[in-house]
């Protein structure tokens, strides 16, 4: 009989124990997502000592610290720069980036786009809990209409970004959204997401009880949860309603957050492209090559 | 792509042992000797041909090139290269290197070997793009938030933007480190005469890697195997399960950020790694120090029309010298205590509003006369505008 694999042998397997407690308040999403993470890299059977977790700052990107692995914790926003750089440096290694909703898609949303254009061998989790957790519950560009925020008392009137549709249209190989109310969807997509060459993304809507949930009645993690099920839905689910649906059904559902795979394609990743460049010019090395 | 240095493949690509090329491009040439192996960076007048530079010749030696969304980006690409075991550089100009200060300081704080090139521009903001200036000489030692100890040379010519980039390397692999090379746009934008040195005249040196048994290496300590405060490099995909992060860090590398004496230890160590050489990294060059009575200390492009000064003044029997700091940061202030302690004057000319005027008088105020001598505008002293100084001696 095969050895059976519990959450607890993974742990024992991939944390970083010296570092408990962690510093994520009660209800916090960040430990599901490191535990499908886990799963993942179980199923995989990545080589640890091969694989770089790369993060910015805030609460999520507290996570590599809490893996038994290399690890770099960089500034804020800029761990998709720093993680190119990495992968440019030793390309066999697997680099997998941790970072929250205002590090990516608010101060780091540049390197972001770019790193997704040029198709970056790297996999970077975004998990959005709609917040600034760590410095206390601030606007996020990812809070919904309306949204309670320390810095916006009376409701946000902001539009949310939608980064899966932005990493999308930018052309990455794999982009997808899942909320950490699924439970066993996500470690088949993170698992396809370490194994896509060129650039993979992941959004989880993740709940943070403490800096997001109470401003906006969502404080009891019960409630929190049931809110992504009430507001989220298969990308294929939304589809179907959007074409045999009825006018009422569509109009409850139009604004719901999509979840699934919403690309998924073969490009050639840039270190990939760089290798032949490479080769290229070594086949027809110019002599005398001054200028 | 991973990268061996190859010496053969290097000079091909360089080409003839001497040459009549930019300044710029002499950055590159040093940087490719020193076995850089990757660059990366955005476009900024009067650095871009650095990055052009790189972008021809990296790929021919095998190294990585990449242009980045912007100079945040750049940086942090080095430092992260720099982990993944390459030799990492960047180059730009004040407005770059104003966003860089950061990651700056993210670099001293992990105690990541890179090299930045600024070459530099007047300022504030974007000022005059093609023109030279030396005003961020104290945005080097002091731009980043916090205290930490920089590192930075400042050529005076193409030979020396060559030499002092492999240099660079060698100071920012020894003592894990960033390493500013502060040029500027007349010494970037001027051709001279350049000599490569040969490979048997070449000193490189590397980073020491972690060696020992994997349960014992402590990453962010003094060195386990040396007598060293700098710590032996985990490189990233070696098996070290380094974590590596810019917050406070203990000697294992996690997080401390709520105790005084954590931090101070830390900050000790990283900062008085480089001081504790000061003497071994000083490097100046002394003209007529025999017997000078007023001497220009100078440094990068000003240099030059000083040292004309200097040559005119001497013609007319007059005693003055030139004291020419090469490296900048740390602080050479003993050399300056030693100078004040035997002239009368010392005279600053610079491409600022007074810059390092500042440290000279923390040393020498009360020994001697210090005479700040600035030009702005992105225009060099005339040898007759510094001679002006001399004049009466």
């Amino acid at each position: 009989m095969p050895e059976v694999r519990t959450a607890d042998k993974l742990n024992k397997k991939y944390l970083r124990e010296e570092m408990w407690p962690t510093i994520f308040c009660n209800g916090c999403g960040n430990g599901v997502v490191l535990d499908y993470a886990f799963w993942a890299i179980e199923e995989l059977d990545l080589d640890m000592d091969k694989t770089v977790f790369v993060s910015g700052i805030g609460c999520s990107s507290r996570l590599p610290g809490y893996i038994n692995a290399d690890g770099l914790h960089t500034t804020h926003g800029r761990s998709i720069a720093f993680a190119t750089g990495i992968k440019a440096a030793n390309p066999d290694l697997n680099i997998i980036i941790f970072t929250g909703d205002g590090d990516c898609a608010g101060i780091g949303g540049n390197h972001l786009i770019h790193a997704a254009r040029r198709n970056i061998d790297v996999t970077v989790i975004m998990i959005n809990n709609f917040t600034y957790g760590m410095t206390g519950g601030q606007l996020a560009p990812t809070a919904p209409l309306g949204s309670i925020a320390t810095t916006a008392p009376y409701g946000n009137i902001e539009h949310p970004f939608d980064i899966c549709e932005l990493v999308k249209a930018l052309g990455a190989n794999y982009v997808a959204r899942w909320s950490v109310t699924h439970p066993y969807q996500p470690i088949k997509s993170v698992k396809e997401a370490i194994q896509k060459r060129g650039f993979s993304m992941i959004e989880f809507l993740s709940p943070c009880p403490t800096a997001y949930g109470r401003r906006n009645k969502l404080g009891d993690i019960k409630k929190h949860w049931k809110w992504y099920d009430d507001n989220t839905i298969l990308i294929e689910d939304y589809n179907k309603i959007m074409k045999y649906g009825t006018d009422e059904e569509k109009e409850k559902t139009k604004n719901k957050m999509q979840c699934g795979v919403f690309q998924d394609i073969e490009k050639p990743g840039f270190f990939e492209q760089y290798e032949k460049l490479v080769e290229r010019l070594q086949e027809k090395q110019v002599k005398g090559g001054k200028k | 792509m991973k990268y061996k240095r190859d010496p053969e493949l290097i000079r091909n690509v360089l080409g003839k042992k001497i040459q009549f090329i930019l300044g710029d491009i002499a950055i590159v040439y040093g940087g490719l000797l020193a076995g850089c192996s990757f660059f990366g960076g955005y476009p900024i007048t009067p650095a871009s041909e650095v990055t052009e530079g790189m972008a021809r010749m990296l790929p021919r030696v095998k190294g990585t090139y990449m242009q980045m969304e912007d100079e945040i980006g750049s940086i942090a690409s080095v430092i992260g290269a720099s982990w993944g075991g390459a030799k990492a550089m960047t180059a730009t100009s004040g407005p770059g290197f104003s966003l860089m200060m950061e990651n700056y300081g993210f670099a001293a704080m992990t105690e990541t070997p890179c090299v930045i090139v600024n070459v530099q521009r007047t300022g504030p903001s974007t000022g005059q793009p093609t023109l030279g200036a030396q005003g961020d000489m104290m945005q080097a030692k002091w731009g980043t938030h916090g205290d930490f100890e920089a590192i930075a040379l400042a050529p005076s010519n193409v030979q020396e933007c060559m030499d002092f980039t492999v240099e660079a390397f060698n100071l920012a692999e020894k003592y894990r480190n960033p390493v500013c090379v502060m040029a500027d746009g007349e010494i970037g934008h001027l051709r001279e005469r350049v000599v490569i040195p040969d490979e048997k005249d070449l000193k490189i040196i590397n980073r020491v890697p972690a060696t020992i048994d994997k349960k014992k290496f402590i990453p962010f300590t003094s060195s386990q195997t040396r007598n060293s405060k700098v710590p032996d490099f985990p490189t990233f995909g070696t098996g070290y399960h380094t974590y590596v992060t810019g917050l406070t860090h203990n000697e294992k590398g996690f997080p401390a950020t709520d105790k005084q004496p954590d931090h101070e230890k830390l900050v000790k160590r990283i900062t008085t790694k480089i001081t504790d050489d000061l003497d071994k990294l000083t490097n100046v060059e002394k003209l007529y120090l025999d017997d000078a009575k007023t001497v220009f200390v100078t440094y990068g492009a000003t240099a030059r029309p000083a040292e004309s000064a200097m040559e005119m003044a001497r013609a007319k029997g007059k005693k003055i010298g030139m004291l020419r700091l090469k490296l900048i940061w740390p602080f050479p202030y003993k050399e300056i205590q030693k100078l004040a302690s035997k002239v009368d004057e010392i005279i600053v000319p610079e491409m600022n509003l007074g810059q390092i005027v500042h440290p000279v008088r923390e040393y020498a105020e009360g020994q001697c006369k210090i005479v700040s001598a600035p030009k702005i505008g992105g225009e060099m002293h005339l040898p007759h505008e510094l001679y002006k100084y001399l004049e009466g001696k």
